[in-house]
């Protein structure tokens, strides 16, 4: 053997031998005894309403160990025709969309059954049932607005503390950094519960909580890498260009759970809502403009800042709303959720470093203070969206 | 913002609240259009599809009675007078095979029941004797459970077709032997443990006694129309409905509901009446977990006899009557006033209607 095939050969020993046990095991079906008259596992996961003209349309996801037959539906306890498209069996981790004629009322509750081939039974709520919004000029415009409401502006508006905050001293500096780790610290935990719930409306088959702390590891991994490419930590824009980042992908998440509510009509919108996110979210850019304390940025990075962090919030209540599926909003708040840890480390660092410069501890009474505050308004703000 | 998504009926009720609290709708005033689709009130939200029998409250498709090996409609008329003999003393004897067997069978399209069925089929053979008749049923248990069939008549305790007496097991054999007393609208059905799981899997049956009109002086016409084969019985319609309902995921709640086995059987394809003769119905309830059942006849009225066991009504003009679990009964009526047309008759409970028992006769001039 040469130099090279060798490594090749061991390589591939493995895995050859892993496919000759498969087939092995298939072939004797050792199993059999314990399998024979059992009845196949089904799953089946709702991932998608929709309320119209045409009745109930659902878009459902087989799981199992074998492909699913969805032979009769009930609607609030009622054997309902139905057309099923594509029709036949569901594959495993297979979707389709199944046609309701159903009159539903509007504001009311009402109770999905689907019945398998086999007699098992998969049940749907829909809490409050309101007409899906078709994908309209005014609908995208409206919910851009919101999506403005809730995310830039009070970014923008939290950013209007910057020339106060300038004024202050060290002391003012060292607090405002604090606050934005405490800001912060209640965004990583807010999404991570997040993030975990939309996990477990997702089908069973994706492992629900893995697709949150996965892309969360991998995106903090990712991001700290990016960050340090040039061998030392961050600091000024940088860091606020890192700390935007995270916040935006914090918004997206929220987009996302306000679109998807506003779509299968758990909530009703109201100006309370709103503005109740506008405040909840004016620290966040106070977060982002902190570490800009040192510089004098221009304009144009300012509005980039705020661009970045808020306008996620319009992209996410777009899909939420429109094109909405719980795995992928799980992965996305856990890639916010890393984004989120590693301008936390960063800021972190940051703020040892400037109380080294002044030959303090980082862990003075003013910073405490400042993460303290950050937390609580955080959590007080979060009682006027959370009802 | 944790979950608030997921939506609860106070959290709704508060933040509506929250939107009247908040002052102006700042909401509305930016898209009115949009914000009318929120409004949990707005009628314009719910479609109206056209009332139309196969275009809503149904199991669509069709069953597939040929892999089944029963028929719904064959059930409603299929007799079973048995093997006839005549014994020395000149009494008549009928002689009946019965088997248990497990079988998987299709109670509404697509929706295959693990049944345990008498003869194949769910409900079981119509036995229909005459009174005073012998009865001698050998019964043989193919199944892979202990079986029995305890009837519902006059008969010796060893011949109950319960734990103790009559009960078979798997493989084995016993032969029930009776006289044919008391005449009337009766069942038959498994009395082995767990008796609901037994019952509910399909283990029963009805079991019509014709009464002798020779026994019967005082109202021997209507003993005469009651006797199968005689030219007074030819003149009615009659029909066998066995009230029964499957547990489909064994939660001890029914998942569908019917006459006869099949979901929506008679409403696919009504049951051909001609409204120049009278119809009679043998009612049989054997509808496990839900305590009542009932039927209800549109658009006209009937004449009750509960349990069969008299010749004159026990309930006189009704058009709703209710039999609990085990209850039977024989209706009477006549459509011969009526424009011809389909005539709907199903539970009176919307509940089990709209899980399957919804029938149609269709009268015909």
């Amino acid at each position: 053997m040469s130099g090279m095939s060798r490594p090749i050969f061991w390589a591939l020993l493995p895995l050859l031998l892993i496919v000759a046990v498969a087939i092995a095991f298939m072939a004797s079906d050792p199993l059999a005894p314990f399998t024979g008259s059992a009845p196949p596992v089904e799953e089946l996961s709702i991932e998608r309403t929709i309320l119209d003209d045409h009745g109930i349309g659902v878009r459902v996801r087989a799981g199992g160990s074998e492909p699913m037959r969805i032979v009769q539906v009930q609607v609030d306890g009622a054997y309902w025709n139905f057309k099923q498209d594509p029709g036949g069996a569901v594959d495993r981790m297979g979707t389709a969309w199944l046609q309701i004629p159903y009159p539903w009322v509007a504001g009311e509750a009402h109770h999905l059954t689907f019945i398998t081939n086999t007699g098992a039974l998969f049940e749907h709520r829909i809490d409050v049932a309101v007409a899906t919004p078709d994908v309209t000029a005014d609908r995208v415009n409206f919910y851009a607005l919101i999506g403005l409401f809730v995310g830039v502006v009070p970014i923008a508006l939290g950013m209007l503390f910057y020339p106060a905050l300038r004024a202050g001293g060290p002391g003012v500096f060292e607090f405002a950094l604090a606050l934005t780790i405490g800001l912060l610290a209640f965004l990583l935990v807010d999404t991570l519960a997040e993030g975990l719930e939309f996990a477990s409306e997702a089908a069973p088959q994706f492992h629900g909580p893995t697709l949150v702390w996965l892309p969360a590891a991998f995106a903090f991994a990712v991001l700290m890498a990016i960050g340090r490419r040039k061998g030392e930590a961050l600091s000024g824009v940088a860091l606020a260009t890192s700390i935007a980042l995270g916040i935006g992908l914090h918004n997206l998440g929220e987009g996302l759970a306000i679109g998807a509510a506003f779509a299968t009509g758990a909530a009703a919108l109201g100006s309370f809502l709103v503005i109740g996110f506008t405040l909840h979210n004016i620290t966040e850019g106070i977060g982002i403009a902190a570490p800009m304390l040192g510089e004098k940025p221009r304009l144009k990075v300012f509005i980039l800042l705020i661009a970045l962090a808020g306008l996620p919030a319009v992209l996410g209540i777009w899909i939420g709303s429109f094109a909405f599926s719980a795995h992928w909003a799980a992965v996305a708040l856990g890639i916010g959720a890393g984004a989120i840890l590693q301008v936390i480390v960063e800021v972190s660092f940051y703020l040892a470093r400037k109380a080294r410069e002044r030959d303090r501890s980082w862990a003075s009474g003013t910073t405490l203070a400042g993460a303290t505050l950050g937390v609580l308004i955080m959590y007080a703000t979060a009682f006027l969206i959370q009802v | 913002m944790n979950g608030w998504w997921k939506g609860s009926v106070s959290r709704r009720l508060l933040l509506s609240g929250g939107a009247i609290l908040g002052g102006a709708q700042v909401v509305r005033h930016l898209a009115p259009a949009a914000n009318a689709q929120t409004a949990p009130a707005d009628p314009r939200g719910s479609p109206r599809p056209a009332h139309d029998n196969h275009d809503g409250m149904i199991t669509p498709g069709a069953v597939n009675y040929a892999r089944n090996g029963f028929d719904p409609h064959d059930i409603l008329t299929d007799w079973d007078t048995g093997v006839v003999s005549k014994l020395p003393d000149g009494r008549t004897l009928r002689e009946y095979e019965i088997t248990a067997e497990d079988k998987i069978i299709e109670i509404a399209p697509g929706l295959m029941f693990p049944a345990w069925t008498y003869n194949g089929r769910v409900p079981g053979p119509t036995l229909r004797v005459t009174e005073g008749d012998r009865l001698r049923i050998r019964f043989r248990n193919f199944g892979s459970h202990p079986h029995s069939i305890h009837f519902h008549g006059i008969h010796a305790a060893r011949m109950d077709g319960v734990p103790g007496a009559g009960n078979v097991q798997p493989g084995g054999e016993f032969v029930y032997e009776f006289d044919a007393i008391p005449f009337g609208c009766h069942l038959y059905h498994c009395h082995s443990v767990p008796l609901k799981r037994h019952i509910h899997k399909g283990l029963y049956g009805a079991f019509i006694i014709d009464p002798d009109p020779e026994r019967r002086p005082e109202d021997q016409a209507a003993a005469r129309s009651r006797l199968l084969g005689s030219p007074e019985n030819a003149q009615w319609q009659e029909f066998v409905l066995v009230m029964n309902a499957f547990d489909t995921n064994f939660d001890e709640e029914n998942e569908v509901y019917a006459v006869n086995s099949i979901a929506h059987a008679y409403t696919k394809r009504p049951i051909i009446i001609s409204r120049d003769r009278p119809v009679r119905l043998y009612l049989i309830n054997v509808t496990e977990f839900d305590p009542i059942n009932s039927l209800h006849l549109h658009a006209n009225f009937f004449d009750y006899y509960d349990h069969g066991t008299t010749l004159t009504p026990t309930l006189r003009t009704v058009d709703t009557v209710m039999q609990c679990q085990g209850q039977r009964g024989i209706l009477e009526f006549t459509f011969k006033d009526h424009e011809p047309g389909l005539y709907m008759f199903h539970a009176h409970q919307s509940e089990f209607a709209e899980l399957g028992w919804m029938s149609l006769f269709e009268v015909r001039a």
